[in-house]
């Protein structure tokens, strides 16, 4: 097994072995375990950090948990002070409660002394997953893998002749990647219940998951478009007629009709995996999904390759957003192995580690990576991935985000999986619960 | 009874029973089987529709279960062929194998805290059903039923103290807090069990080697715990299947070290989408100890389940 | 848990055989066997049931271990029972409690007057039943999630095989209508066999000589059940309901694995609810004032069932 891994950097001839600045004298060696989601992109970070365990002489150990456990677990681990975790790719809206309870390390003066600039790093990714407070120079964490939701849709299906000519005459526009939301619904009603291959598919998945963030990280991408904010952007805490407003109320309506209209049946609870196993298994012609996901069905045996194209959310009335996903690196404050964490950090804030991560399906946030001339072109979902970072928006990052985002779980899948009540309804109980949660943090 | 007796069931009665219990016995047993024979199913036959009912096994299950797996392009994989059988089968999917999973610790977690805790509630139970029994112990009966009664709390909110007692005295996520903690809550269990057992021993034995000059816990050793040995073994069956199955206590104050398996298996995904086989074969592998167990101890766990309803 | 009522509701006060002490030895001793049981006991059951009352007052939260904890009073017992969201959880749990509770019954008691006619065999038969009761909820209660995929899954193959409908047509998970009877299905697989095995002790605990009485009166088969079976085997029954009542009302382990409480809160029990406010709101006040009124509450009405369990036994 060991040859075989080694066979293989050498093989790769990675530019990081050559690059590698890291000395594995300076420090004794010692065991480091890096938590994250057990999900893609964190297999082929293992594999990634094979060169690291090479260099540093440390020994690399992951605790891999799935998404839907993953904030469950983790934000346990370090509200428990617990010591299984030196390094944490922690989600976004962690970053302010893991800044005030001081579960990560500050990194200001690490970053100074080993001249990791933030301004290397796409801002959005900065912002998004090491800021806290938003906006000023604190940093928690590194930009480790950007990540935003789009959406990926079955090429072949809709190069189909006879599929273009019928949609061509219903709608008057060519059967191609929608720009609109309005245009994604139709396409997706297009499709379905439609026979394709003898197969009954569906029009899209989309999220609607209860238990831990799903629904709210699908309906943002509509919320946004058509209008809703989180709060009135001259005082971040007044909620009322900006997460209410009419123009909110249409947005969650449209995500409401769009599950009622044209997702496959019993996809009432589904998040990033559900709609991966939708989508492979030929079920839809269209699922939302964080962009981590393309790499895998770039390479898949059946619908992979040319009969898969990518597109960013598509506009709404009011704006052009996508939801923020994606994770800093943090060093969690209770290691007792801090050093050799932060000479991780050190290690993959290289470039040349950063362009390989990139090749091995880990969206780089680095801006060296994704600005470089050849990276559009590099796989067929790069360019998505680019038009789509740049249009980010990302749910409240405030410590008391888990409140926050378990209130508007329970508001928006009562109303659009479970049909209870109005979106209006919905969306004042919304205001009304994030009310008591500021009230409760002193905020209001 | 004689076969004339009266109250005898007819034998159309006793066809019919066996007809209809057998039935339920088959309804009851075909999720179980269908764990079984998912673990041994590829990916794309274990979601296959119609559901199949015959398939050509493959291991691909088992070995997902236990290794962690990276996409590779062609070339790499051709460039590095496989050469044992199981890395031919995650080379077909176009993987490599990064390195072991984390079912083997998580099983051995449960291996260890699951004897641990059922060593010391037993070892610990004995001592104090033995005093009960014997003994005039002030209280006796409001303490057990108030003891008794804490089990009557959730277990997520007996979780709320714990937790936080244990991150106080650094227990979060160890061994032995989690053994401290199985202990705990089969401990009155345990007690109430063997209470009955020992009052079961006459008391003359004791008594009889007391007069012959042994001291009270050479007594105890001697006479009592062999006595006591069947009662002992079937509380301690009843402890090791709770701390075994245990979830809720485990979900919330473990994660990567003392993490037993029954929170594990339902975080087990594949590499893009979930991966049922590997599911089931790591399902597999937890339940049929106790499937195995139940069948052969049959006599003595039957009769301990109801041991408090029929206990005369 | 059920020994201890068993053992009030059985009434049979263990005669009380423990002779005077006579030795300090003695005495010593049981102390020694004695205390580390206590100790454990007091530290791991009273004392956190002590804290979690503390906590109960206050507005402490696990997650900001360096905030300032007030003392709230009642406030956390108020908001809890005036938000109507509780109520719905409430009412989610007693549906799952009677649902359960009646199937698990009729079938238990079914299952077991056929056994006790003891065909051949029956005894293997008994022991393939009870073994979903042996197994770890959660892992079962997991892997129950895939059998009620629609198209995939067995149980929707099994069902659309028998109704001929579309196997893909429904969800049993996903679909509000359905998702509370999905968790009342799997606990009923699971827990049947429990109240099964008490029926069978309490039918066998019946004299056959009381049945040999009734056939020289020439009472019918089904007066012989009416009058001497089913009232016999009442109080075995009652238990049996006390018990699964209590392990129902704490349910937890089942229902998060198969539906999380969804979809909606159509099956968000009382401790899924507990486990929300304690663990991901991190609302440690809050959910300690939660967990003190479920325990108050299950503590309350199951001490008034046992009495009328007493009642029923006296008769």
């Amino acid at each position: 097994m060991k040859s075989r891994t080694r066979n293989y950097l050498a093989a790769s001839a990675s530019a990081a072995t050559a690059a590698s600045i890291l000395a594995a004298s300076s420090a004794q060696s010692a065991e480091l375990t890096l938590c994250w989601a057990a999900w893609d992109p964190a297999n082929a970070l293992v594999e990634l950090s094979k060169d690291f365990e090479a260099q540093s002489g440390h020994k690399m150990s992951f605790e891999f948990v799935p998404w839907p456990n993953f904030a469950d677990r983790m934000l346990n681990e370090l509200n428990s002070a617990g010591q299984l975790c030196d390094l944490m790719i922690g989600d976004s809206q962690w970053i302010g409660g893991s800044a005030e309870s001081g579960h990560y390390v500050k990194l200001n003066d690490f970053f100074a002394a080993q001249g990791i600039d933030m301004a290397d790093f796409i801002p959005a990714t900065v912002t998004g997953y090491a800021e806290w407070p938003k906006g000023t120079p604190n940093y928690w964490a590194l930009p480790a893998f950007g990540d935003v939701v789009g959406w990926t849709y079955r090429k072949d299906w809709f190069s189909r002749p006879d599929l273009q000519a019928e949609f061509q005459a219903k709608h008057g526009r060519a059967l191609d990647a929608p720009k609109t939301l309005e245009e994604l619904k139709q396409v997706a009603e297009f499709f379905q219940g439609r026979e394709i291959d003898g197969k009954t598919v569906y029009g899209a998945s989309i999220y609607t998951e209860r238990g831990s963030e799903g629904i709210t990280m699908g309906v943002t991408n509509a919320l946004y478009n058509y209008g809703f904010q989180y709060g009135n952007p001259a005082n971040p805490y007044e909620l009322e007629g900006f997460v209410n407003s009419a123009d909110a109320v249409a947005g969650l309506e449209f995500y409401k009709s769009l599950y009622d209209c044209c997702t496959p049946p019993g996809s009432s609870d589904w998040y990033m995996s559900e709609n991966i196993d939708a989508y492979k298994s030929g079920q839809v012609a269209m699922q939302m999904n964080f962009a981590f996901i393309w790499p895998g069905v770039h390479a898949d045996p059946n619908v992979g390759g040319d009969r898969s194209g990518y597109f960013p959310n598509p506009a709404g009335p009011n704006g052009h957003f996508a939801q923020l996903g994606g994770q800093g690196i943090s060093v969690v404050s209770y290691s007792d192995n801090q050093e050799a964490a932060l000479e991780y950090i050190k290690w993959f804030a290289q470039p040349a580690v950063q362009q390989r991560w990139w090749e091995m399906g880990g969206y780089s946030a680095l801006r060296a990576v994704v600005e470089d001339p050849s990276f559009a072109t590099s796989q067929p979902y790069a360019q998505t991935f680019l038009d789509s970072m740049a249009i980010v928006k990302d749910f409240w990052a405030e410590p008391a985000y888990a409140s926050l985002l378990l209130a508007m779980q329970d508001r928006v899948h009562n109303y659009v999986v479970a049909g209870n009540g109005t979106a209006k309804e919905a969306l004042d109980g919304l205001v009304q619960d994030w009310i008591e949660v500021f009230k409760d943090e002193g905020k209001l | 009874m004689s076969a004339t007796s009266p109250t005898e069931p007819g034998a159309r009665l006793k066809l019919v029973s066996g007809l209809l219990v057998g039935l339920y016995a088959l309804i009851t047993l075909l999720p179980l089987l269908w764990i079984i024979a998912t673990g041994f199913k590829s990916s794309a036959d274990a979601i296959a529709y119609p559901p199949k009912l015959v398939f050509e096994p493959t291991l691909e299950g088992y070995v997902n279960l236990f290794t962690t797996q990276t996409r590779q392009t062609p070339e790499m994989l051709a460039a590095d062929p496989p050469t044992t059988w199981y890395e031919r089968i995650v080379s077909e999917k176009g993987m490599v194998i990064a390195g072991p999973s984390r079912f083997g610790e998580r099983f051995l977690n449960s291996i260890i805290i699951g004897f641990g805790s059922t060593f010391l509630s037993v070892f610990l139970g004995t001592l104090a059903a033995y005093a009960f029994s014997r003994y005039r112990v002030p209280l006796k009966d409001d303490l057990l039923f108030f003891i008794l009664s804490t089990r009557m709390m959730p277990p997520i909110a007996v979780a709320i103290p714990i937790f936080l007692m244990f991150r106080t005295i650094g227990l979060s996520d160890t061994h032995a807090g989690m053994i401290l903690l199985y202990t705990a809550v089969n401990l009155s269990l345990a007690v109430w069990l063997l209470k009955g057992f020992i009052d079961e021993i006459p008391r003359e034995y004791e008594e009889a080697a007391l007069i012959d000059g042994y001291s009270r816990f050479h007594a105890f050793v001697k006479v009592v715990l062999p006595q006591a040995a069947t009662g002992i073994a079937s509380t301690a069956i009843f402890c090791l299947i709770f701390a075994w199955n245990e979830y809720a206590f485990a979900v919330l104050l473990t994660s990567g070290t003392a993490q037993t398996a029954p929170p594990f298996i339902p975080t087990i995904i594949g590499v893009g989408g979930r991966d049922w086989p590997a599911v089931a074969a790591g399902a597999t592998l937890f339940l049929l100890p106790v499937m195995v167990f139940t069948i052969l101890l049959r006599k003595h766990l039957l009769r301990g389940i109801t041991f408090g309803a029929v206990r005369k | 848990m059920p020994e201890t009522v068993i053992e009030r509701a059985a009434a049979a006060t263990p005669a009380q055989i423990a002779r005077p002490l006579r030795s300090l030895s003695d005495r010593a001793l049981a102390w020694i066997f004695i205390a580390p049981t206590i100790f454990l006991l007091l530290a791991v059951n009273i004392f956190p049931l002590i804290w979690t009352i503390r906590l109960s007052f206050t507005n402490f939260r696990a997650n900001r271990p360096n905030a300032e904890v007030q003392f709230v009073g009642l406030e956390n017992y108020r908001r809890i029972l005036t938000d109507p969201d509780v109520w719905a959880t409430m009412q989610v749990t007693a549906h799952f409690l009677i649902a359960t509770l009646v199937l698990q019954v009729v079938i238990g008691f079914a299952l077991a007057w056929l056994i006790n006619q003891k065909f051949r065999g029956n005894d293997l038969w008994t022991t393939i039943i009870v073994l979903p009761m042996m197994l770890s909820p959660a892992v079962v209660g997991n892997f129950w999630t895939f059998l009620y995929q629609p198209q995939i899954g067995l149980f929707n193959a099994a069902v659309s095989f028998f109704t001929g409908g579309d196997p893909a047509g429904f969800s049993m998970i996903g679909e509000v209508a359905l998702a509370p009877w999905a968790i009342v299905i799997v606990d009923t697989w699971m827990w049947t066999p429990f109240v099964m095995l008490i029926c069978l002790a309490g039918l066998r605990s019946i004299p056959q000589s009381i049945y040999e009485a009734a056939e020289c009166d020439r009472a019918s088969k089904w007066r012989q059940f009416v009058t001497i079976t089913l009232p016999m085997v009442l109080p075995f029954l009652m238990l049996a309901v006390l018990f699964r009542g209590i392990e129902n009302f704490k349910m937890f382990d089942l229902v998060v694995q198969l539906t999380g409480g969804g979809p909606g809160s159509t099956t968000e029990l009382t401790s899924i609810t507990l486990k929300r406010e304690a663990f991901e709101k991190w609302r440690t006040g809050y959910a300690s004032a939660y967990a003190i009124i479920l325990f108050v509450a299950v503590f309350g009405i199951s001490s008034i069932y046992v009495k009328a369990l007493n009642k029923v036994k006296a008769r």
